[in-house]
């Protein structure tokens, strides 16, 4: 079953109207919009009550068809209107009184009916299609089937926008946190909106404000999963504005949000909870302001020898296999803690100074000599040393051979 | 005993606690509270604490860690079977309310198997400065839910607030081989847990 709406000059409206039934529109012309209402029955029972949920739904004059393909439902919407429903099996009945000038065709086909004094769908419809075949060719063919409501095609799917945005140009320009943000509530519930319609969910925010007497203000919010609730993208644009708030009064908005497939995660009654994604969001946002963004996040670690290596990636759940047990830690101090420290003729540490007290070396376990990077120009040497220290504990100290310099690099706990 | 424990909670209203705690080798940590692990420099307090992130991340489940010294190392983590993309590490730059703040919005967030605030190193007159309103607070956020709560310091502070209490303390290095072909073999440990009586105990970390 398809369903055609038809109003002049107003195809956003009519797209939204059929976004909001069914994810297979066809833009069929500037006037008109076509779509697959099939499984609807299931919702709002038979096609009668469909269209009457559509022309409540739709909001302003259009004429509405249903019909068992789309053909026939775009000719009856634009030739008959109000609301008109084609039974299976009755198209050419309906469809013959419509004048034939709606069925299109080349200005030959238009010339030669026009000759034969063809004026509806019915009289062309009435024609023996062998003659009309033999006279018109493979368009008055196709055309015949059309005007007796025999059409079959698929429909021209409209693409997805790429992006889903709203702008606002303000009267007065904007100089306070609180009314821009209730600027932005509105845009992002109308723009979550329109996502809900295509049945799509963002994981980019981006968000543009033109200042007065001062180079545009953007920032862009970079989701970890994708999320649809404008409260949770507020909440994120907030805590973002108020760690970089704009320079100047903000004199325009624009706002973007770049559409992604939902999210779609299968939880399991026995399985261990994890945080909300919107929620983990939101905390890890305030936790950013808090103490920096550079300092939140899961660590990795590189694939190199240099001591300390990793990077600060993003919290997920990965299997890696990892032995479990009892195993001495290390804490580390960074920077290494310098240190001066005595030797002994052998080689061995003696004696321990630092900033954190010292004492006389109990046992010591070393040296380890490592190096690396000398391919390029970050070269690193040393020699290590695992000691016991009187009053202080078990550390890790290291000799740097380049600077000739003693640090403590952590201590095992 | 069942019974009668459901007739109270009946005429009382009591919240019934999620039940659950995760084992160690200090002896069980409860979900749903805070417990407190306090020992000095190389006393075993970090191993205790990877062995329990380990345990947890290894259960699917995610965890934070907020570093208030920046201590962590990733490399002795892994080793010891923390799974790192399930680790939340935040880094306070010493900044003790920043790190207790930060574990108040992750208790509130829910969703974490055990939240640990490390505060090994952070000077004692900082860590004595911080009010009993603040451990009270993250008592009660952190109370009816499964994330287990740990503070790591030098010594306890949290008073009543913490279910749960292990003192750790070093009794010996312990050491493989004669010099030049030494190692350092592990620690041996001392362990005080208390939760309602003290017990005590002895286990050797292996390196």
């Amino acid at each position: 079953m398809f369903a055609c709406l038809y109003a002049p000059g107003n195809l956003a409206l009519l797209v939204e109207c059929a976004g909001y039934f069914s994810p297979l529109i066809e833009e069929t012309s500037p006037d008109t919009v076509t779509f697959d209402i099939d499984g609807l029955q299931w919702i709002y029972g038979p096609a009668e009550q469909i269209a009457a949920a559509m022309q409540l739904r739709v909001g302003v004059e259009a004429s509405l068809a249903i019909a068992s393909n789309p053909d026939t439902a775009v000719h009856a919407a634009v030739g008959l209107r109000g609301m008109t429903i084609v039974s299976p099996g009755q198209e050419a009945e309906v469809l013959s009184p419509l004048p034939l000038y709606l069925l299109g065709g080349s200005p030959e086909f238009a010339r030669s009916m026009d000759l034969w004094g063809i004026r509806t769908f019915g009289e062309f419809a009435a024609l023996p299609t062998l003659g009309v075949t033999a006279r018109l060719g493979d368009e008055g063919t196709h055309l015949q089937r059309l005007a007796r409501g025999a059409g079959h095609r698929r429909l021209r799917l409209r693409a997805d926008p790429q992006v889903f945005r709203a702008a606002r140009e303000l009267e007065d320009s904007i100089d306070l946190l609180e009314p821009l943000l209730s600027l932005l509530e509105q845009m992002l519930s109308e723009i979550c909106g329109q996502l809900r319609t295509y049945g799509r969910y963002t994981n980019e925010v981006r968000l543009r404000l033109k200042l007065e007497r001062a180079p545009d203000h953007k920032t862009a919010l970079c989701l970890p999963v994708p999320m649809l609730d404008a409260k949770v993208l507020l909440k994120l644009l907030q805590l973002e504005l108020n760690g970089r708030s704009p320079q100047a009064p903000v004199e325009k908005v624009w706002l973007e949000l770049l559409p992604v497939e939902p999210r779609s995660t299968q939880h399991g009654l026995f399985l261990p909870s994890s945080p909300v994604p919107e929620k983990l969001e939101i905390t890890l946002a305030r936790t950013r302001a808090l103490v920096g963004a550079a300092n939140i996040g899961s660590p990795e670690l590189l694939d190199t020898h240099r001591p300390d290596s990793f990077r600060i990636g993003a919290l997920k759940a990965v299997k890696t296999p990892a032995p479990l047990g009892l195993r001495l830690a290390f804490r580390r101090f960074r920077p290494p803690l310098s240190a001066q420290i005595w030797c002994a003729d052998c080689g061995n540490p003696i004696k321990v100074m630092s900033s954190l007290g010292g004492g006389r070396v109990i046992a010591c376990a070393g040296p380890w000599r490592t190096s690396g990077d000398w391919w390029a120009g970050t070269h690193w040497e040393r020699q290590e040393w695992d000691v016991e220290v009187q009053h202080m504990g078990v550390s890790r100290v290291f000799q740097d051979r380049f600077q000739d310099r003693w640090f403590i690099e952590g201590s095992y706990d | 005993m069942e019974a009668l424990l459901g007739s109270l909670r009946e005429k009382f209203g009591f919240r019934e606690r999620p039940k659950g705690t995760l084992p160690s080798v200090a002896g069980a940590i409860p979900r749903g509270a805070l417990t407190e692990i306090a020992g000095p420099a190389s006393s075993g307090r970090t191993s205790l604490l990877y062995s329990l992130l380990a345990t947890v991340s290894a259960g699917e489940e995610f965890c934070a860690l907020l570093d208030t010294e920046d201590r962590f190392d990733p490399t002795s983590a892994a080793a010891a079977g923390v799974r790192l993309s399930q680790l939340l590490w935040v880094r306070c730059g010493g900044n003790v309310e920043h790190s207790l703040k930060s574990a108040d919005m992750l208790v509130q967030a829910g969703g974490f198997g055990l939240i640990a605030v490390d505060l090994g190193d952070t000077p004692e007159h900082a860590v004595r400065r911080i009010p009993m309103p603040a451990w009270f607070r993250l008592r009660y956020a952190v109370e009816n839910t499964q994330t287990a709560l740990i503070v790591m310091a030098r010594q306890m502070h949290a008073r009543s607030c913490s279910a749960c209490k292990i003192e750790l303390s070093r009794n010996r290095a312990l050491w493989r081989g004669e010099s030049p072909a030494r190692l350092l073999n592990g620690l041996e440990i001392a362990c005080i847990r208390t939760r309602n009586h003290p017990e005590r105990s002895h286990f050797v970390i292996p390196r």
